[in-house]
């Protein structure tokens, strides 16, 4: 295996970056970019819809569907197929069959903001384009947010119908819980892999850029439920009422499918990159806590999701083909469904749990300017709350009918991973010990997450516990759990990576005065929003409903207020964002907050090629305080020792 | 960097000591507060002894999180307090990567709290047989006297005011309501719940088409309703009054509405209630006209209900099994069996 450390004498062929390849001469509308994708999505539905229909009316059984469900799945399928086909995804594959050289992947990009709507191999602008991609997707989902907690002013008077109202709680839930499952693994994983551990490039970076650009027709076919009546499940999606539900279900499977999909091949890549092209002198006991919260979450999705796509593929086939495994009354079983989907709805909570713990243990010691403490047990933590996730799926079963005895077991696991995740807590006691702390905007931020997520964590304790789930499950001191570990921890923990590595990604700096006021507002708004939750979920009001009992009206309509200056906390986002990449444009110093991470040091942004030469990593990326510590890196590495490295570990160089 | 040893140990306060005394003052009050003040308002309340144990749970559960808040809580506020970044003070602090001591003890007290939790949790659902949770159909812990065949006893023996046997009811849900059925009373089915105080409940809870959950937030029961599943639960009313009984699984649109009020009533009332509605019944032709009691229902083969199922070419449809398909004349004709 030759790792490239320079480009192959093979790749002569100038490229241009990307799939628009040896046609670089060509008019920018002939390039494979968004607008042709748009025209390969259009083409691929309508020929999926076209075999869908002829399917659904020769073949006997399929007209038992309620509704033109064939043609709907298809339509979809071709049309993600059409628009990857029409982004050039499979360009290289063709070049392949018919024996043309592939454009060099190491070649820079083209310039202007082009390549930002094209299928660009660079895992910097992958990066940037999740990063818009996701802020996209997530300000959408709190738009449905903000819907939910309008018709939930009264208990009574109702601005939706009851089935709207289940569409947007069904749209917010699984734009959130779907999409938000790389709203840091995309931006922050995909850009800082490869500078992170001293690479680059990544392992694949076609595989990559695909995984970026399965997210949009995920987004796109979601929203087109709402043009089908939306699907009346929730984002759990529970059988059979998935198998009675109207068309708007398939667009959860197959968007939901989508971008699983995605997540499975970011995992992959992210895991390959990390065992294989780390730079010299890159221990595995050298890499930053993000790294290690990155490759952790990898195989979370590598080895949960799969299990997911198995259950949707198995309700599409319930759904269009008029199979039964879900339903009881025909010899399938409602249980397989939960299972399936809670095998990998568990490991997906910890999917979005992790990627917090690695940023904000990254920015802890920079603005505490100490080492982390307890290094190995943060990253044992991580690990133990990997592995111990896969096993506690059956505590969002307790109530279901599963085998009695199974819960005393599922009570064990699910207490058990408050150990591990209790070793994060230890990593940032230890850290703030006598530390000089440094209240910045992105540690302002972690220590939000800190904040939330012991609050979400400690109710989980209450959850664990199967007596008193009996009153909880279901209720909204559920909802407000999961809302304290995602919304508390994975959110607070994007914003905090924007503020910290945006000025890295972007090249300006943004504004630490409306930084603070999005981060109190969000804070206040956010604890003032949930915290009333628990006490509602108590009280008895359960989740996914649109009429309540009237004594709680009092305390939704102080959560409906809250969340709207929650809601607003996000405009301020916005305007510092906006106003700061387009009218106060400040250039970001290479290394703004002094840190010692490889990421910080080469420019803000990183040259094309990552590092001009491939860095020797000479020490930890948190030695902070320790005298005479050497540089991180040293990146000019004198002739040979690169080779010489490789050469010991019996790689050809 | 290179002047940082400045301050000897010996002038330093003592953070350790101070933190710990801070949270440990903080803790007993938040304890004390939570088992005196809190405790009697905690949900679910104590209409059923049950309902009693969650909330003796809830409370016992709050105390032992309390202190593990207050002293993150603690800790963070001292540690923003004094260790912030003096004005000018560029240097870096000090050099600790670890302190065996400090995380050999953190992983051990924490283990030994998550453990006593899960023994305590299991006891407390093993001890009141279920603790008012769905066991599934063949439950395990049963309260006293009643084995687990006689909890699955399709015709199980007569209750009687101030008898030893259990009141057996079945809570069958549809979208989207509930209806009940006692096997004990001729198998008559109501649409609202009666229940007698003092008298152990056995609640068999079964759907018709999609999964909802059975829910009295006062008597602490929760139990999801599976089509074609028998899910049991165990409990006795210990006061009277309303309760209420609500579907806590999505079961679609009407889902928000699927509710309703409950009676817990005295033993003769009860009788009285219930053998009325059992001889009007009778008397309606109702009770001859309903399917024979039966753990679970399957709509698609009751033959009162009248409705077609929809066969093709072999197959069932498992989509359409309520109402023929929507196609009739092309070529999947809906007939019936």
């Amino acid at each position: 295996m030759a790792i490239e450390t320079t480009p192959g004498a093979d790749r002569t062929q100038p490229a241009g970056g990307g799939p628009g390849g040896t046609g670089s001469t060509r008019a920018w509308w002939m390039k494979p970019a968004v607008h042709t994708a748009l025209l390969g999505a259009v083409i691929g539905y309508l020929l999926g819809h076209w075999v869908g229909n002829i399917l659904s009316y020769t073949y006997p059984n399929l007209p038992l569907s309620d509704t033109n469900d064939t043609p709907l799945v298809l339509g979809y399928l071709f049309g993600t197929v059409g628009w990857l086909a029409g982004l050039g995804v499979f360009n290289d594959l063709g070049r392949l069959m018919v024996g043309k050289p592939l454009p060099d992947i190491e070649h820079a990009p083209e310039g202007g903001l082009a390549k930002y709507f094209r299928y660009t191999l660079d895992h910097k602008v992958v990066g940037i384009q999740y990063l818009f991609g996701m802020i996209t997707y997530f300000l959408t989902g709190g738009l449905f947010a903000m819907a939910i907690r309008t018709e939930l002013l009264s208990p009574t008077y109702h601005i939706m119908s009851a089935s709207s109202y289940l569409m947007v709680v069904g749209e917010h839930s699984t734009m959130m819980m779907m999409m938000m499952s790389s709203v840091v693994l995309g931006p922050f994983g995909q850009y800082f892999a490869p500078l992170m551990i001293g690479s680059k490039r990544m392992a694949f970076p076609r595989i990559e850029a695909l995984g970026f650009w399965l997210t949009p027709p995920a987004y796109v076919i979601l929203l087109s439920g709402i043009l089908l009546g939306g699907f009346p499940t929730g984002w759990t999606g529970y059988a059979p009422l998935n198998i009675q539900a109207g068309p708007g279900m398939d667009t959860y499977a197959i968007a939901f499918g989508l971008m699983g999909i995605s997540m499975i091949l970011a995992g992959f890549n992210i895991i390959v990159t990390y065992i294989n092209y780390r730079a010299p002198g890159m221990r595995w006991s050298r890499l930053p806590m993000f790294v290690w919260s990155m490759f952790t979450v990898s195989f979370l999705q590598v080895l949960a999701v799969p299990v997911l796509i198995a259950g949707f593929y198995i309700m599409i086939a319930d759904r269009t083909f008029q199979t039964a495994f879900y339903v009881n009354q025909l010899g399938g079983s409602s249980y397989l469904y939960e299972n399936l989907f809670w095998f990998f709805g568990h490991p997906e909570v910890y999917i979005l749990a992790l990627p917090g713990f690695g940023v904000v243990s990254e920015i802890l010691p920079v603005f505490s300017r100490k080492p982390l403490f307890g290094y190995k047990v943060g990253a044992a933590g991580m690990f133990g709350v990997a592995l111990l996730s896969f096993f506690v799926w059956q505590h969002h079963l307790f109530n279901s009918g599963i085998n009695p005895d199974m819960r005393p077991l599922y009570m064990l696991t699910t207490e058990l991973i408050s150990i591990p995740t209790g070793f994060i807590y230890l990593v940032a006691l230890g850290t703030l010990w006598k530390a000089k702390i440094r209240l910045s905007v992105p540690m302002l931020f972690a220590l939000g997450l800190y904040f939330n997520f012991l609050l979400g964590g400690v109710s989980g304790v209450f959850l664990s516990d199967v007596p008193a789930d009996t009153t909880e499950h279901g209720s909204f001191f559920v909802m407000a759990h999961f809302h304290y570990t995602i919304m508390g921890g994975l959110i607070f923990a994007f914003f905090g990576g924007i503020y910290y590595w945006g000025p890295k990604m972007l090249g300006f700096e943004l504004n630490k005065t409306l930084g603070k006021i999005h981060f109190w507002t969000m804070f206040l708004g956010f604890n003032s929003t949930f915290l009333p939750l628990f006490a509602l979920g108590l009280m008895g009001m359960p989740r996914r409903v649109f009429e309540y009992a009237r004594n709680l009206q009092t305390l939704n309509d102080w959560v409906s207020i809250s969340a709207y200056i929650l809601g607003a906390s996000m405009l301020v986002f916005l305007v510092n964002f906006i106003w700061s990449m387009l009218f106060a444009r400040v250039k970001a110093a290479a290394n703004p907050w002094n840190a010692r991470g490889l990421e910080w040091q080469v420019s803000s942004p990183p040259p094309p090629e990552n590092f001009q030469h491939i860095p020797v990593v000479l020490s930890g990326p948190y030695e902070y305080g320790v005298k005479d510590a050497p540089p991180v890196a040293d990146l000019n590495p004198p002739v040979g020792v690169v080779s010489a490295a490789y050469a010991g570990a019996g790689v050809e160089a | 960097m290179s002047e940082s040893t400045a301050a000897p140990a010996a002038t330093e306060p003592r953070h350790g000591v101070r933190i710990v005394v801070i949270w440990a003052v903080l803790a007993i009050i938040a304890d004390v507060l939570i088992w005196t003040v809190w405790r009697p308002h905690l949900p679910p309340g104590r209409m059923s002894v049950e309902a009693q144990g969650q909330q003796y749970d809830i409370a016992v559960m709050a105390m032992l999180c309390a202190p593990v808040l207050l002293f993150i809580w603690t800790y963070f506020a001292y540690a923003l307090i004094n260790w912030r970044q003096r004005e000018g003070d560029e240097e870096d602090g000090p050099p600790i990567h670890g302190n065996t001591k400090v995380q050999a003890t953190w992983i051990t007290v924490t283990a030994v709290i998550v453990l006593s939790l899960f023994v305590f949790g299991t006891v407390e659902l093993i001890v009141p047989a279920g603790a008012g949770a769905g066991e599934g159909p063949s439950p395990i812990w049963n309260p006293s006297g009643i084995t687990t065949a006689d909890a699955q006893a399709v015709s199980p023996p007569a209750w009687t005011p101030g008898g030893k046997n259990p009141l057996v009811v079945q809570a069958i849900g549809q979208q989207w309501a509930w209806t009940y059925r006692f096997p004990q009373f001729g198998g008559m089915e109501t649409t609202t719940l009666q229940l007698p105080i003092n008298t152990e409940v056995v609640l068999h809870v079964t759907s018709l088409d999609v999964i909802h959950s059975f829910w009295s937030y006062e008597l602490g029961v929760k139990a999801d309703a599976n089509p074609g599943v028998d899910n049991i639960a165990f409990f006795k009313p210990q006061a009277m009054g309303s309760f209420s009984v609500r579907c806590n699984e999505l079961c679609g649109i009407w889902h928000g509405a699927m509710f309703n009020y409950g009676h817990v009533v005295s033993q003769a009332a009860f009788q009285t209630w219930a053998s009325g509605v059992q001889a009007k019944e009778q008397a309606d032709g109702l009770l001859s006209d309903l399917p024979a009691y039966a753990l679970t229902y399957d709509p698609t083969v009751i033959p009162q209900l009248g409705k077609d199922i929809v066969k093709v070419a072999g197959i069932t449809g498992a989509n359409g099994y309520y109402y023929p398909g929507p196609q009739a004349g092309t070529p999947g004709d809906p007939v019936s069996p």
